[in-house]
């Protein structure tokens, strides 16, 4: 059943500052585009009751360059991110993803600090942002850390972030090498994910896996044998080995390492 | 709270629950039903609503969300609208859930759409009856633009 409204409390916050002084004080759910806590709500599975919104943060949406680092606001939606020149130019894996998100509706919602937060491992952007090295930027009132994406995540739904702290943004150094994206799941808009994957084809290669394992997971030694120039056969087989996909209501563990080993092939064909 | 913004362009002040979706407080709040609920949770469309020119899915935002905006639904078209013939005559709307979703979703087309946009604009709505060409065929003929021969209703 849905959860009753009337057991729920929001408060709104007009800056950051105000936002970081509410969070420091008491504990609230933040709630930015509300794709993923209000479906969570629809499905009766909320179990915060207390929340705060950040939706008018305006100052969290910004997409702009620090020298040479792409910073994207973490309010910043899909939509945004699609029609941004600059991501555009830099980071073309991130607007694929992006445009593959949901339908409009939620592209016009939905924001790449949401997704990263709620730590699906099924979470489009993730993969792209792994194999982009991307640093996750938070901020409580007591200041801001900096946290490379791939020590971000702590295990299934889990992240280093304390309560007191919000996402403001995500940095992106330049990234050298042909960028690819692929996600595959039951139809094109809508479908979460089964296997997703991004890719940067450098001298050494960056690769990230999403669905297939508690968070979304880089493949170092795979892509070592890449970078030392091992046949895409033999890297194959230290996917195959390297992953441990995970079963679930969308699909098999056995499928996944399939999809995972055709899609290490695809990236390379297709990169090269 | 006390909520301010502008419903199909009159200013509307109502009460409501900051948390209540806004697909609640259209339907019981203001009387405005054209906005439907299929499946609650963003996949289907049917509640779709402009939020400042914007599709959304009205099931999935918080009310608090629209205090300021403009939101427009099917009833702000005023039921005369030339996308609402063309649903008829291209019998775009069989059971007819899903269409005051589709037509909101097809206002937010640029101009000039390809077949393509109109598939990608439409890519979050789903309809259980048609097949969607019907569909895709209204909202191209209301653009002007000529449907593919294989889309054409025999
Ligand atoms: C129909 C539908 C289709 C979808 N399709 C996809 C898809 O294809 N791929 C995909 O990856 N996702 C998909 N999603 C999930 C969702 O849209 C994304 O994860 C989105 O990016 C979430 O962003 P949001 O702003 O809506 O998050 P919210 O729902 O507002 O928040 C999500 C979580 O993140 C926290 N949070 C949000 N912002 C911050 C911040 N700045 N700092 C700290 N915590 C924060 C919230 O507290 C909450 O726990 C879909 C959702 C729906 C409803
Ligand atoms: S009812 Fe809102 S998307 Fe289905
Ligand atoms: S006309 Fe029945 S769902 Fe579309």
């Amino acid at each position: 059943m849905r959860t009753a409204i009337s057991e729920l409390d929001l408060r709104s916050a007009s800056s950051l500052t105000e936002a970081l002084a509410i969070l420091r004080d008491e504990a609230r759910t933040p709630i930015a585009g509300a794709t993923d806590v209000y479906v969570a709500l629809n499905f009766g599975t909320l179990k915060p009751k207390r929340f705060l919104d950040i939706w008018a943060l305006d100052e969290l949406r910004s997409i702009s360059l620090s020298g040479d680092t792409l910073v994207i606001g973490s309010l910043t939606t899909y939509t945004s991110l699609i029609q941004s020149p600059i991501v555009g130019e830099r980071l073309p894996m991130l607007v694929e993803a992006s445009r593959l998100v949901g339908g409009v509706q939620i592209q016009n919602r939905g924001t790449i600090g949401g997704n990263v937060a709620n730590a699906s491992p099924a979470g489009d952007a993730l993969p792209v942002l792994a194999a982009a090295d991307a640093v996750i930027v938070v901020r409580s009132d007591a200041g801001e850390r900096r946290v490379p994406i791939t020590q971000f995540y702590t295990g299934y739904r889990a992240t280093v972030m304390t309560p007191d702290e919000l996402i403001v943004a995500v940095e992106i150094a330049p990234v050298e090498g042909k960028q690819w994206f692929r996600k595959v799941g039951t139809r094109a808009a809508q479908a979460i994910s089964k296997v997703v994957v991004a890719g940067v084809r450098a001298p050494m290669p960056r690769i990230a896996f999403g669905s297939i394992a508690p968070t979304v997971v880089r493949v170092p030694e795979t892509e070592r044998a890449l970078g030392d120039g091992a046949t895409i056969d033999d890297a194959e087989g230290v996917l195959a080995r390297e992953i441990a996909p995970i079963d679930d209501i969308r699909s098999t563990a056995e499928y996944r390492r399939r999809v995972s080993m055709n899609l290490l092939r695809r990236f390379w064909a297709e990169t090269g | 709270m006390t909520l301010r913004f502008v419903l199909n362009g009159a200013k509307t002040e109502l009460d409501a629950h900051p948390m209540a979706r806004l697909l609640d407080v259209l339907r019981e709040e203001c009387a405005l039903t054209g906005s439907k609920e299929g499946c609650g949770e963003g996949e289907c469309g049917a509640c779709t609503v402009l939020v400042n020119g914007e599709p959304v899915c009205s099931c999935i935002i918080p009310v608090a969300h629209v205090e300021g905006a403009a939101v427009l639904t099917i009833e702000g078209l005023g039921g005369d609208h030339p996308l609402q013939h063309h649903f008829m005559n291209e019998v775009g709307a069989q059971c007819g859930i899903c269409t005051p979703g589709m037509i909101m979703a097809a206002m937010a087309l640029g101009p000039a759409p390809t077949l393509e946009d109109v598939k990608t604009a439409l890519a979050g709505n789903l309809c259980r009856c048609t097949g969607y060409a019907a569909i895709y065929r209204a909202v191209m003929k209301w653009r002007g633009l000529e449907a593919p021969p294989s889309m054409v209703a025999e």
